[in-house]
């Protein structure tokens, strides 16, 4: 099978920590009550984030080298 | 506290955004499906650490995130010996000592095997029962997820079931086999991604670890058992009246941990099915190994919020929903926690990895169930000696027919309470006996058909009597139990009752398989046995690969941690 199954995982995760850190850091703190006053969505799109980024570089990687 | 909650507009998004990526996956996969093997087999060419994943993530259905939450919450700790004792020794042992037979005979599927091994009415046996267990397990998949879209979002609850069962139809029906494998590791990310946030969040707020386990003392007091029952997985098993499962240590050790734990991991196509589609037979040992990993690590993820839940109850921070009996509705844990403490944004990818969780657990049973329906049954019974494209053709109706029936099945599963008692259940009548008819095929080459068969039927039919003759405390005559009309003895709990129907159910097999194959002849020969027998199979040539993808070397690293676990968490 030729679609490196790192490139899906890659973009969704990279759009779904873009879309938390985004709506966190536009939100409205008191919405972080219930979290423990915590802005869980920027701290936790940043994490998804890393991940989706790193997927996305590892597909890269295999893809420069030409492997499938 | 409301039962339902309001998703905002970023949490349909990042919904929406899940399913088109799901549908992608399936749709970007269709061109490379060109044969039956593409469709059944992944074309064998998957690497080790996607099959891994999937190979845990078709487990993740309905009964691994709401049922284990919802038995963290009623029966503590203890609901961690599903995964330490019920889970991890069995896919180690998978891994080092059954995959070698299971890849390297080059059957499409289990029941093949047992074909190979034993004879033709084995296989028919197998195949049958297994078809109707995963049609069961994908309906209560179903079921499961729609009731919680009604209860949750007052989505009506025929459209949730259909759109549900539409979704996981369009994309195995697209990419097959591979389809199904890529996006369960997507729904493993989601899972992992949605609820890791939850039990820190929930451990955090009462107090950590020492916090929870002092509030988690009042909650054993009320019922009457002592103060750390809720907290330590070992030290209350001495007798089942010392534990809220109702179990003791050898009932629990044996019935979980040996039948139904290796009769389960060992044995289903469904999990088994992820290991031989994986591009090498290293890969295909290492599939089970390396899902072990985040395997032992999923209490801390599922059974933990249950626990965190109870004790917020107990001390009236949270309210879980009642069921029509007054007593408390465990499965609602998850969803009252995601309530409770995720905002809009993390509460959409939240509630996304539930809604993943069912689908993959329906899309393991759909793809293991158009695989044997095709092969085992349909190619080997009925339509035999026609074309590629027309068992592709076959593969692809098998998955709209699954689907349909899974809906059927999903209106079926309304009448329990505890989804995983259901699962275990089934898997005690069809599963448990299956072990011992693997294990003395693999290991002892006198065994043979006629053993085999009347062995598993035997065995099956010993668990349903068992089942029939014995009733849990407290329930009625009926789908519960004692519906043989006589009641035996009676259990402490149903949990109890399934772990002993799968002990007798083995024993019964495996006695019964080793004396009717003494009694009648070989009918294999030594050499048709060769690669399906330890004995009369060559080991392997050590492949060349690092220290760290030695199959020896990670089983090894995995039975140190899960055993630490098992002490630190006495």
């Amino acid at each position: 099978m030729d679609l490196d199954l790192r490139w899906p995982l890659g973009l969704i995760f990279t759009l779904f920590g873009a879309i938390l850190t985004g709506f966190g850091l536009m939100s409205d703190p008191s919405l972080y009550r219930r979290s423990l006053d915590i802005n869980v969505n920027t701290v936790w799109g940043v994490v998804v984030l890393i991940f989706g980024l790193a997927m996305l570089g590892l597909a890269f990687r295999a893809k420069k080298r030409g492997k499938p | 506290m409301p039962l339902s909650f309001t998703l905002a507009p970023i949490d349909y998004v990042i919904l929406a955004i899940y399913f088109l990526f799901v549908l992608g996956i399936g749709w970007a996969l269709k061109s490379k499906v060109t044969g039956s093997a593409d469709f059944f087999l992944s074309g064998r060419s998957i690497p080790g650490w996607i099959t891994g994943l999937a190979f845990l993530s078709a487990n993740l259905g309905a009964q691994e995130v709401m049922g284990m939450a919802a038995s963290g919450a009623q029966y503590g700790i203890t609901t961690s010996h599903f995964y330490w004792i019920g889970a991890i020794p069995a896919m180690v042992f998978l891994g080092l000592f059954m995959m070698p037979f299971y890849y390297g005979s080059k059957a499409h599927s289990v029941p093949e095997y047992l074909r190979m091994r034993y004879d033709e009415k084995t296989r028919a046996f197998n195949a049958g029962t297994f078809a109707v267990m995963t049609i069961f397990s994908s309906g209560i998949s179903l079921y499961a997820l729609a009731k919680l879209l009604e209860v949750l979002l007052g989505w009506n609850f025929h459209f949730s079931v259909l759109l549900s069962g539409a979704i996981v139809l369009i994309y195995i029906f697209l990419g097959g086999l591979t389809s199904a494998i890529y996006n369960e590791v997507l729904q493993f990310f989601m899972i992992v991604f949605g609820f890791a946030p939850l039990a820190y969040l929930g451990l955090k707020d009462v107090g950590g670890w020492t916090g929870l386990k002092a509030r988690l003392i009042p909650v054993a007091q009320e019922h009457h058992f002592a103060p750390g029952t809720w907290t330590e997985s070992w030290r209350h098993l001495g007798a089942a009246s010392a534990n809220p499962m109702g179990v003791e240590w050898f009932g629990l050790a044996m019935g979980l941990g040996f039948v139904l734990s290796f009769g389960y991991w060992c044995t289903d196509f469904l999990v088994v099915q992820r290991a031989m589609a994986a591009d090498s037979m290293s890969s295909a040992r290492r599939t089970p190994l390396i899902a072990a990993f985040p395997k032992m690590l999923f209490p801390f993820l599922v059974i933990l919020p249950g626990m965190v839940a109870i004790a917020l109850v107990q001390g009236r921070h949270l309210s879980l929903p009642a069921n029509a009996d007054g007593s408390l509705n465990y499965n609602m844990v998850i969803p009252v926690m995601l309530a409770r403490y995720f905002p809009p944004g993390l509460l959409g990818l939240g509630f996304t990895a539930l809604m993943a969780s069912f689908m993959s657990g329906m899309a393991g049973n759909v793809t293991a169930f158009n695989t044997v329906w095709t092969y085992d049954l349909y190619q080997s019974y009925i339509a035999p000696k026609r074309s590629d494209a027309h068992y592709l053709w076959m593969g692809r109706m098998a998955t709209i027919f699954g689907v349909l029936v899974s809906v059927g099945a999903a209106y079926l599963a309304a009448k329990f309470n505890n989804i995983m008692n259901l699962l275990q259940l089934i898997f005690a009548f069809v599963n448990a006996p299956l072990f011992a008819t693997f294990l003395l095929g693999m290991f002892w080459r006198r065994a043979n058909g006629n053993g085999a068969f009347f062995g598993l039927l035997g065995g099956t039919l010993c668990a349903a009597a068992h089942h029939g003759l014995t009733l849990p405390a407290g329930e009625a005559v009926g789908i519960k139990g004692g519906w043989l009309g006589l009641v035996l003895h009676t259990y402490p709990s149903e949990m109890a009752q399934n772990f002993w129907t799968a002990i007798f159910a083995f024993s019964t097999c495996f006695l019964t398989t080793a004396a009717v194959s003494l009694a009648g002849k070989h009918n294999r020969s030594d050499a048709e046995l060769k690669g399906l027998v330890y004995s009369l199979t060559p080991k392997p040539a050590a492949e060349i690969e690092p220290w760290y993808q030695k199959p020896a070397v990670l089983a090894g690293i995995v039975l140190a941690a899960t055993l630490a676990l098992n002490l630190i968490f006495a």
